[in-house]
């Protein structure tokens, strides 16, 4: 028995000399080796850094539109005479600048940010290193998913110097205003089949290769939690991208052939009879968007509930509470997100037996997610808790995941969400789900696979000097949105309610808001310092640094092309923390087994 | 490096990466076409009233367009099969005939077209035309993709033939797959759009 403490600790093999005798193909050009590779790792990277632009771009957006919040009307000093006489006119916003912020701020987070750095980042990167495989199945057709998605990305902020500017309808572009808006829309409506398409092709690349690429003994249950999310991610992605993609089309055709797929009949704008034939249904537009959009809410969360299932287990050194049920959740969590999205559209008079439905099926959603939840928390149970920096962004996500959870539960029911529909509650909600929630558990997964990626750590220190002020001002931001918004504040008003005066108790909170929002973006400096530093300068560390018992730390750091200086082999359940009986406190699953 | 199954099956799944993902890309497409069907009963049960079909648009051009394309599904299943029996020759002929079907179809289409607008019916009319170069136009899209893969593997894909005619076997059955998805959403589009 004593021999496999020694392997464990030694279990790690190959390491920084081995890795440059890998080389069984003719060395590449720059360009294929950095630029155009079809190595998923440095995909998933590009991926993870555009990503993080796009949310630094994102996080620019609002804080524009804070200051707007903040002080309705007032001229931004500086920064304001940057965008011009059409946008801000002496430095102050006009309302169409604050719209086109608004709904760019939500497109960019959602399509060009989180899912991103989510799905084509750690998913990328992680997955087939999880899976023990050499590559993705399809490298080409991961390297087109990525382009793909880069020229959504290069669609979308181009269309801001378009004339009108960009999209100004709201992240949901809801018809007929997004049909009759400027031509920002028709950008916004090409970026978005850029990267549906780039999500289909990554999709089933995800899908094939954990079918096909586990590797030897890898079966169904050994296979990391983080892997299961994936999987299920990809089917919604799949699955629920392509009506997007066909009400995409649908829109198009409104605007450029002049359709009327979302133009009622009679319809007049500013006394104005539209020139459509009209016999449209603007309804169409929500039913097919919300058909992607509630099952992209789980395409949000579950890669945050895969990171912080492996940060979890390898920092409590336990295993995973409930794994099985976890795996289970997740399916069921994953099929029934399909059939909830009109919980979205209870404003829309749909009648009580469709409402009754939906929010049945949205009451019976949130046990599964509960049930996730409940096992992450759970599995701290007992464990000898490593409190480094992973772990702490690992740890937040679980209340704050819990506290945009919980809130969404009065929007689920009818009769709750229709006096808090469109109020600031709205946005506190979700926020919380994915701002505290899946970005830090985001945060949690680049710490702890930085080592992976580059052979190098982070420094600890920074790490927790990013997360606690991130903490306290994340929260800043988002817990009075509950105040304001349970005071019927809306969401969509360009003075952050200013001119009304049932607003006027909670308006003190936007400044409150606001001074937060930039408190958070200074608290990402840390982050930023600590991300470029480490590469060149963090502190080295072994292929193993964490102790993890996962497949990917079987590979040295950084991986090679290919991945694995052997082939591995899976030769056990994936969380094999402190196991009675064995010496040391992990057992690998690459390790193989002694005969005692 | 080689990315395993690519061309061999993995033993416990029985299926190669590429079925995989053919499969998986049709289960898209079922969606995407799924949403535009469902556009099409919201239109139609929204609408006052609502054209029949074969008083609007051509039937004897769509049926003869559903014939050439069933054809070409069929000649799609002799090239194939021609690979498995080994023979090249056969398979450039009916890929070939395959790839002529899809010209005659988009020829038909295009005529179709031309003549609608000439007589100014424009998906701008009525939300019937609409759905109408809808459905069809992004079909049309579908039989033009499906046709440039065929006809790369007829022409510069068929190099692969020689290195390794397993794996170029399989691109041709997935191409098959793709298009006999094409030609099956035309089946339903035909009743739908022509004859209901």
């Amino acid at each position: 028995m004593s021999t496999t403490a020694t392997e464990a600790a030694h279990a790690p093999h190959g390491g920084a000399d081995e890795h440059h005798d890998h080389g069984d193909h003719a060395p590449l050009g720059f360009l294929r080796k950095y630029v155009f590779s079809t190595d998923h790792k440095v995909i998933g990277i590009w991926y993870a850094v555009t990503g993080l632009c796009f949310l630094f771009f994102g996080f620019c957006l609002v804080m524009l539109m804070r200051w707007q919040l903040a002080f309705p009307g007032r001229a931004l000093p500086w920064i304001g005479h940057l965008f011009g006489e059409a946008r801000m006119p002496g430095g102050s916003m006009l309302p169409e600048f604050y719209n086109e912020l608004g709904a760019m701020h939500g497109t960019i987070m959602v399509f060009l940010g989180v899912v991103p750095l989510a799905v084509g980042g750690f998913g990328n990167f992680v997955l087939p290193l999880q899976l023990g495989a050499p590559d993705m199945a399809f490298p080409k057709i991961n390297l087109a998913s990525y382009w793909s998605y880069f020229l959504g990305g290069v669609t979308m902020l181009a269309s801001f110097f378009v004339p009108g500017g960009a999209a100004q309808s709201g992240w949901t572009s809801y018809a007929p205003l997004s049909v009759l808006a400027g031509s920002g829309q028709t950008m916004w409506l090409f970026g978005m089949i850029f990267l549906i398409t780039s999500s289909l092709l990554g999709s089933i690349n995800f899908i094939v290769t954990t079918v096909q690429l586990r590797a030897p003994g890898l079966s169904w249950f050994r296979l990391p939690f983080f892997c299961w999310a994936q999987l299920v991610t990809s089917f919604l992605l799949l699955l629920a991208f392509p009506p997007l993609e066909a009400a995409g089309v649908l829109q198009l055709m409104d605007r450029l052939a002049g359709s009327s797929f979302f133009m009622p009949s009679g319809l007049v704008v500013s006394g104005q009879a539209v020139a459509y034939s009209g016999g449209g249904n603007p309804l169409l537009w929500q039913h097919l968007f919300w058909f992607l959009a509630h099952p992209e809410v789980y395409v949000l969360i579950l890669p945050a509930f895969g990171i912080v299932a492996e940060v979890i287990a390898n920092n409590t050194r336990k295993p995973l509470f409930g794994y099985k049920i976890m795996v289970y959740s997740l399916w069921f969590l994953g099929f029934m997100s399909f059939i909830v999205w009109a919980h979205h559209m209870f404003f829309t008079g749909m009648g009580t037996t469709m409402a009754a439905f939906f929010q049945t099926t949205t009451m019976i959603i949130s046990i599964p997610s509960v049930a996730l939840l409940t096992s992450l928390i759970i599995s701290l149970w007992g464990g000898s808790i490593r409190f480094n920096t992973p772990m702490l962004f690992a740890l937040a996500f679980l209340p704050m995941f819990g506290i945009g959870g919980l809130t969404g539960l009065p929007l689920g029911l009818s009769a709750a969400d229709i006096p808090l529909h469109d109020t600031y509650y709205v946005i506190g909600h979700f926020h919380y789900v994915v701002a505290p929630g899946t970005l830090f558990a985001l945060f949690a997964g680049i710490y702890y696979w930085f080592p992976k990626a580059t052979g190098r750590m982070m420094s600890d220190r920074l790490g927790k000097l990013h997360f606690w002020p991130s903490l306290v001002f994340i929260n800043g931001i988002f817990m009075p949105m509950f105040i304001v918004g349970l005071a019927g504040v809306s969401r969509r008003l360009f003075d952050g309610g200013a001119s009304y005066d049932f607003a006027q108790p909670v308006l003190h909170w936007n400044r409150f808001m606001s001074y937060s929002a930039w408190g958070l973006a200074l608290a990402q400096i840390p982050f930023i310092i600590n991300f470029f530093w480490s590469i060149k300068h963090g502190k080295k560390v072994d292929d193993n640094p964490w102790q993890a018992t996962t497949l990917e730390w079987a590979a040295p750091s950084p991986p090679p092309h290919g991945n694995f200086t052997t082939p591995p082999e899976a030769h056990r359940g994936p969380y094999e923390y402190s196991v009675p009986g064995h010496p040391g406190d992990y057992t690998p699953q690459f390790l193989a087994e002694r005969a005692s | 490096m080689e990315i395993p199954y690519t061309v061999a099956e993995r033993p416990d799944t029985g299926l190669n990466n590429g079925k995989i993902g053919i499969w998986l890309f049709l289960a898209s497409e079922v969606m995407l076409f799924g949403a535009l069907f469902a556009t099409y009963l919201m239109m139609r049960t929204g609408a006052a009233v609502w054209p029949r079909g074969d008083t609007i648009l051509n039937v004897p051009l769509a049926t003869v367009n559903t014939i050439v394309l069933i054809s070409s599904s069929v000649t799609m299943v002799m090239a194939w099969a021609s690979l498995k029996r080994h023979d090249f020759g056969k398979f450039r002929l009916f890929m070939g005939i395959t790839i002529l079907c899809g010209f005659g179809f988009l020829g038909i289409k295009a005529f179709e077209y031309a003549h609608k607008f000439h007589e100014g019916l424009l998906p701008s009319k009525n939300t019937f035309l609409a759905i109408y170069f809808t459905l069809t136009g992004l079909h049309g899209l579908h039989v033009i993709g499906g046709m440039a893969v065929n006809a790369y593997l007829w022409g510069p894909g068929a190099k692969l033939w020689k290195t390794d005619p397993e794996h170029f076997t399989n691109r041709v059955e997935n191409s098959g797959l793709f298009w006999h998805f094409v030609d099956l959403v035309w089946i339903f589009l035909f009743p739908v759009l022509y004859l209901l």
